[in-house]
């Protein structure tokens, strides 16, 4: 008999007006022992985190119900119809919980001791003297550096990673038998990833847990899972042990799924094509206002000092973890930042032209940014999307012209023309991001910014995009800045890379260079952290 | 690549395309079957109290005099055309007058013979009470009480409207430049809000009041003057929250010109918060006229209107009917647009996906 054992279960949404009810999982079982550490693996949408919560009976009842076969029992207990009383017994006692997101799941108003000396008062009625001794000996054990000082820290005064510690500490403060991981290094830099792997890792066998992980990240399982389920809509297509997944995948979804990694190297570009893009000495410093005049107190330097050179048809990787820059870097060469330096776009001095000036070279400079649902609007159709550039620069004589290219860019990026009727909610994310590709290519740029394109994506998407990224930068010799902190995907594009730390460039050089040999630490510690998912010898945060 | 079949929803709305979300949000108003029906009765009310000169008039809708046809609702006619001897406007509720049209034809009148100024034949004294002939009686002067309501919420609702509207307008554009440029052009002009708010606008409305005398355009310059600020904080705030927005960026590396990126892209974001808010405003207009009119600073002596109405009812405590009348109307009024704009907000909520 396992400590916990699923079975049977499924999982129904009822739709509201009408709409047919969805069913998120469909008869998953498996079984979790102390000591173990279980793999929940899938793409977005595929019921990983709805099974996670019905284990604690998270889900919105009565709007979710669960078949009358579904068992899951925990230590030979029933938990699902279980009375709430007995519940809330287990929540964040016996099962703890940790989830993706560390800045939404902390109370912004409470202080961290308040934070996890809350999950201790409510199951151990424990005097106030202990409570704080256990609260500092919790925060030692996640490894929160210097924990006499943050008890009283807010979240906000917290980076990422030390609040993912934080929620850590509170979902282990009472020594839980299964801790439940909803994608916890998600949304965390690569480094800090590794980090808190390792930590988890270290506490099961500590603490003698039982560590069940939801993730979309191969990598993640392939280091960390002893056993690994793998969901696709709503069922686990295969279970076995993470050795023979990775040797001999089973189902069809599984070898898609691994072979779904972005792969692939570019092709070498022309040499001795001329330079289109030239940075030199770029500097974007926000200024800190402070005190009665507002005055201003000291700067933000999101990039200090950066030159870089890009020549036609060549893509450049930024590389860098989040708040190194990247982002501004390159706002800053389209000129939607302003920046001190020198920017020269095809010969010409761009650094000090008005935005006015600017407008008609914007044809050729084109970007395409992060996240696909926020950067298309939702109140116009694909084809109002695609075609306001065509407005903007009077590059069609007529609508039977503009709609001509407009079809001619879907095709291009892979759609079928009839999508440009539609609207962007009516896509999923991948889709989207082919919009905003076909919202850049139909001005026929000649560069392209691109900020991310592929991290709010699955992972087989991801690769689909890298190939077809890589596939149009050869049928038209564009030209890429290509930002991420995804060095696999960075990997499959770019030919140079530049790696930036706190707004400066730590190094500088050919893709095969710096892969192969990193010179600088920095860099060093960011390629171990990202391939070996391993801490280098960086301090803790 | 395989396109999601989506839902086959109907996407045109009095014959015009609109879009899903559009949809969506007519679909959820409609949902609220209390606002969508409080719609369609306050609509009823106002497009017949629009109509009132038709509906309470002293002159008749259609005279059949001598083999031709008048339209006293439309023309002035003296008392000579019918035969009478007097060269001024013909007084229809004459009994001479009636009798020499009648002796020649017939009158069709509208469904209240009386104008908002008409004095009545009631028996006197002033107030009196409701009878077959004044339906909701009379006021202190004489005149028919149901005649004063429906001209009194016709300019009450049209100048709660016109206010609403351009203070939108005014409000929206001021918000709009403060948000969309930030910097020294919010701050200058958030300051100078905050101090042109603390002004005590009733003390200035009587003072500027015994200056002038107040016409309905007079007061709606005067209350628009102050009423403008309602809207500049949520539609400011929209618009620094949207010109941040990855599609206002991509907008903007697409080389579109601020008032472009302003119409197309950011405006429909701060439309949502002002529709959401218009039938509140025009709930204060109006509430701000009635209580103006029944502290005698308000429209012209002699206007229809409900706060004077509301005034007559507290003077005259003995005839309960021009008390409980206006109070009806105004709790009716102020009930229906309250319940609209809880639809409309509903309707414009994104996270509202249930009936």
């Amino acid at each position: 008999m396992s400590l916990l054992e699923v079975r049977d279960l499924s999982v129904t949404f009822t739709g509201w007006r009408g709409a047919a009810p969805v069913q998120a999982v469909k008869r998953a079982s498996f079984d979790l022992d102390k000591g173990e550490t279980l793999a929940l693996v899938g793409e977005s949408g595929s019921g990983k985190s709805v099974t996670a919560l019905s284990i604690l009976q998270l889900l919105p009842y009565p709007a979710a119900a669960h078949t009358p076969e579904s068992s899951v029992k925990f230590a030979n207990e029933e938990l699902i119809g279980a009375p709430n009383s007995r519940l809330r017994n287990i929540r964040g006692n016996r099962i703890g919980m940790v989830f993706q997101e560390p800045m939404t799941s902390l109370n912004p108003l409470h202080t961290v001791e308040k934070q996890v000396a809350e999950t201790l008062l409510i199951h151990h009625h424990l005097p106030a003297g202990m409570v704080r001794r256990r609260t500092l000996e919790l925060l030692h054990l996640v490894g929160l550096r210097e924990a006499e000082s943050r008890l009283s820290a807010y979240p906000h005064q917290l980076s990422g990673g030390q609040r993912q510690r934080v929620m850590i500490a509170i979902a282990i403060a009472n020594e839980p038998d299964i801790l439940i991981a909803d994608e916890p290094t998600t949304a965390l830099d690569v480094t800090i990833q590794a980090q808190i792997l390792e930590l988890m890792h270290e506490l099961r066998d500590r603490l003698d847990m039982a560590l069940l992980l939801i993730t979309h990240d191969l990598s993640i399982v392939r280091k960390m899972a002893d056993q690994v389920c793998v969901m696709s809509q709503g069922e686990i297509v295969e279970a076995a042990s993470g050795d023979e997944l990775f040797s001999s995948p089973r189902h069809p979804y599984t070898r898609r799924l691994l072979a779904a990694e972005p792969k692939g190297r570019p092709e070498p570009s022309p040499a001795g094509a001329p330079v289109l893009v030239e940075g030199d000495g770029l500097k974007v410093w926000f200024p800190v206002r402070g005190g009665f005049f507002r005055r201003v107190r000291s700067y933000v330097k999101a990039v200090n000092g950066v030159s870089l050179r890009l020549r036609a048809g060549m893509t450049l990787g930024v590389v860098g973890e989040s708040g190194s820059g990247k982002t501004t870097l390159g706002l800053a060469l389209l000129r939607l930042v302003d920046a001190e330096g020198r920017i020269r776009f095809s010969g010409r001095d761009i650094a000090a032209e008005r935005q006015k000036a600017l407008r008609p070279l914007r044809r050729e400079m084109q970007v395409v940014f992060q996240d696909p649902y926020s950067s298309l609007s939702p109140r116009l159709s694909i084809a109002q999307i695609i075609g306001e550039g065509l407005k903007v620069h009077h590059l069609a004589k007529d609508e039977a012209e503009a709609r001509r290219r407009i079809d001619e860019a879907l095709v291009e990026v892979g759609l079928d023309t009839a999508a440009a009727e539609r609207y962007p909610h009516e896509f999923s994310g991948g889709q989207r991001q082919r919009v905003a590709i076909a919202r850049a290519l139909v001005l026929k740029p000649k560069f392209v910014v691109l900020d991310e394109p592929t991290s709010a994506l699955d992972m087989s998407v991801q690769a689909q995009i890298v190939d077809l990224l890589r596939e149009l930068q050869q049928r038209h010799g564009l030209t890429y800045l290509f930002i991420s902190h995804d060095l696999k995907v960075v990997r499959a594009l770019a030919h140079e890379i530049l790696v930036m730390k706190d707004g400066e460039i730590v190094e500088a050089g050919s893709a095969e260079a710096i892969l192969t040999a990193p010179q600088h630490p920095y860099t060093k510690a960011l390629m171990t952290a990202a391939f070996d998912l391993q801490t280098a010898a960086t301090p803790a945060i | 690549m395989p396109l999601e079949a989506g839902p086959p929803a109907a996407l045109t709305f009095l014959g015009r395309k609109i879009t899903p979300l559009t949809r969506r949000r007519l679909d959820n108003f409609r949902a609220n079957k209390r606002g969508f029906w409080s719609l369609w009765i306050f609509l009823a009310i106002f497009v017949v109290t629009l109509f009132a000169e038709f509906v309470a008039n002293d002159r008749p809708l259609l005279i059949r005099y001598d083999g031709a046809f008048y339209m006293p609702v439309f023309h002035s006619y003296p008392e000579t055309t019918f035969g009478g001897i007097f060269p001024s406007e013909a007084d229809y509720h004459d009994p001479d007058v009636k009798q020499m049209i009648d002796a020649k034809g017939w009158i069709l009148w509208p469904l209240i013979p009386y104008r908002y100024d008409t004095i009545t034949n009631a028996p006197g004294p002033y107030p009196s009470p409701p009878s077959a002939a004044d339906w909701l009686g009379t006021d202190d002067q004489g005149r028919d009480v149901l005649a004063r309501l429906i001209y009194g919420f016709r300019i009450s609702v049209l100048f709660g409207l016109t206010l609403t509207i351009s203070s939108s307008i005014i409000g929206v554009a001021a918000g709009a430049a403060q948000g969309y440029f930030g910097g020294i052009v919010d701050l200058g002009f958030q300051r100078f809000i905050e101090v042109w708010s603390g002004l005590p606008v009733l003390y200035l409305l009587i003072i500027l009041a015994s200056l002038v005398q107040p016409n309905f355009w007079w007061l709606l310059g005067l209350m628009l003057l102050f009423s403008w600020t309602s809207l500049v904080d949520v539609v400011r705030a929209e618009f620094l929250r949207a010109r941040n927005f990855d599609y206002v960026r991509a907008a903007r590396a697409l080389g579109m010109g601020d008032r472009q990126i302003i119409l197309r892209h950011v405006l429909p974001n701060a439309t949502v918060a002002t529709i959401t808010f218009m039938p509140f405003i025009l709930n204060a207009s109006i509430t701000t006229l009635t209580s103006l009119d029944f502290l005698g600073f308000g429209l012209p002596p002699g206007s229809p209107s409900l706060g004077e109405l509301l005034a007559q009812g507290k003077a005259n405590l003995q005839a309960p009917w021009l008390g409980i009348t206006s109070f009806v109307t105004l709790a009716v009024m102020l009930s229906l647009l309250t319940f609209v704009g809880e639809a409309v907000r509903d309707a414009f909520d994104p996270r509202k996906v249930t009936g």
